[in-house]
């Protein structure tokens, strides 16, 4: 920003020259001259208030056009960036949880299978061990040929079941590929968003320098905070690790917690 | 024994419903948060009590202080399953009467060590 030509370097200059010219005036007893010059006073500050508001609004119009968003048709058939990322995150939750479901519809359907072959050898191991010990008729050994025939066409069926829900479980994390695209593109926008709304709020400052608004900065983020309600939860934390204020681990619950005499 | 489990995810119901299956509690029930769970534990008969923190309508911890409030639920062992991690949060849970606090990404290992834990005290 050129400082030289801004309208506070130009409000500035004409502050410090009126002022003095008001000090003579008033030490000479001009009061006309005062009067006139106080008025004059007020227009540059007005002048480079509109300024200001004007470069203001000019930014929040380019702000609404870079987010594509149109005051004067609400329901838009082309959608805005903004619904367009909303629509995407919903996508991310839709994809993720389809394939949460169908990964675990995948291992419902494999546990018992495997439960059921474990539960067939380890039956017949024990009526081989009786076999090899001599402990077996002729006709309980027939039984237990038939029922190993049985067991070996049922493990080759109930293993190549099983190798096809593995190879599904793998495929149903594809997902991971498609959110990380979008995750990524919403990531661009947010950033983009921040920029522009960071435009805006360093604009907005230039209006309050030169029509003299001051804010409370500390007493606004003190209201923030309260506002804040800690019940209600925050999700899970990032960089857990690095925040003392945040346990990182099961561990470190179970140290909190053992402290308060848990 | 009856387990009430209290998640706005399904999926994560799910996880929770499956290996409590595998530790051998198999009488499970759902809720996807505590507007709906509470009903439930007040018409039904559980014995356990396995919720989130985070969730639309009434918390986990509103849920928790709304048991430890009903003179019939009071006594009610409650884990909570959660991504909560502030250390000011897990205070606040143990002074609102939680009986265990387990936080995401959990292991089935945890849970299972979290839950016995829990039965040892209330049967001890």
């Amino acid at each position: 920003m050129e400082h030289k030509d801004s309208p506070q370097g130009d409000l500035e200059s004409t502050l410090k020259q009126s002022a003095r010219q008001l000090v003579d005036s008033l030490e000479k007893g001009n009061f006309g001259e005062a009067v006139q010059l106080i008025h004059e006073l007020n227009k540059a500050r007005d002048r480079g208030l509109y300024h200001e508001v004007g470069k203001l609004t000019r930014e929040l119009h380019n702000a609404i056009v870079n987010f594509q968003l149109d005051p004067r048709v609400p329901h838009a058939t082309e959608v805005s960036q903004i619904t367009d990322a909303t629509e995407r995150l919903n996508y991310v939750v839709t994809m993720t949880e389809n394939a949460a479901n169908k990964t675990m519809d995948l291992v419902e359907q494999s546990a018992p299978l495997l439960n059921e072959l474990n539960d067939e050898a380890q039956s017949l191991s024990a009526d081989w061990g009786r076999f090899m010990r001599r402990e077996m008729s002729a006709d309980g050994f027939r039984e237990l040929a038939k029922r190993v025939e049985s067991f070996l066409a049922r493990s080759e069926r109930d293993s190549a079941k099983l190798s096809g829900n593995m190879n599904d479980i793998l495929l149903a994390q594809d997902f991971q590929d498609l959110t990380g695209q979008v995750i990524k593109r919403v990531t661009q926008l947010v950033t983009e968003v921040e920029s522009n709304l960071l435009k805006l709020v360093i604009m907005a400052s230039q209006v309050d320098q030169i029509a003299g608004i001051e804010h409370n900065h500390e007493l606004l983020r003190a209201e923030q905070e309260q506002q804040k309600m800690p019940s209600s939860g925050e999700g899970p934390q990032i960089h857990a690790d690095k925040r003392d204020d945040v346990a990182s681990n099961q561990d470190d619950v179970d140290d909190l917690l053992s402290s308060l005499g848990f | 024994m009856k387990i009430l489990i209290v998640d706005d995810f399904s999926t994560m119901r799910r996880i929770i419903k499956n290996l409590l299956r595998d530790l051998g509690f198999t009488n499970t029930a759902e809720a996807d948060d505590g507007t709906t769970a509470l009903p439930m534990l007040q018409s039904g008969s559980f014995d356990f009590l396995v919720t989130d923190w985070n969730m639309p309508g009434m918390t986990g911890i509103d849920l928790l202080r709304a048991v430890r409030a009903d003179e019939r639920l009071k006594t009610l062992p409650v884990l909570m399953v959660t991504a909560e991690a502030k250390r000011d949060q897990i205070i606040e849970a143990a002074q609102a009467g939680v009986n265990g606090y387990v936080v995401k990404p959990f292991t089935a290992q945890v849970l299972k060590e979290k839950i016995e834990k829990i039965f040892e005290r209330v049967n001890g």
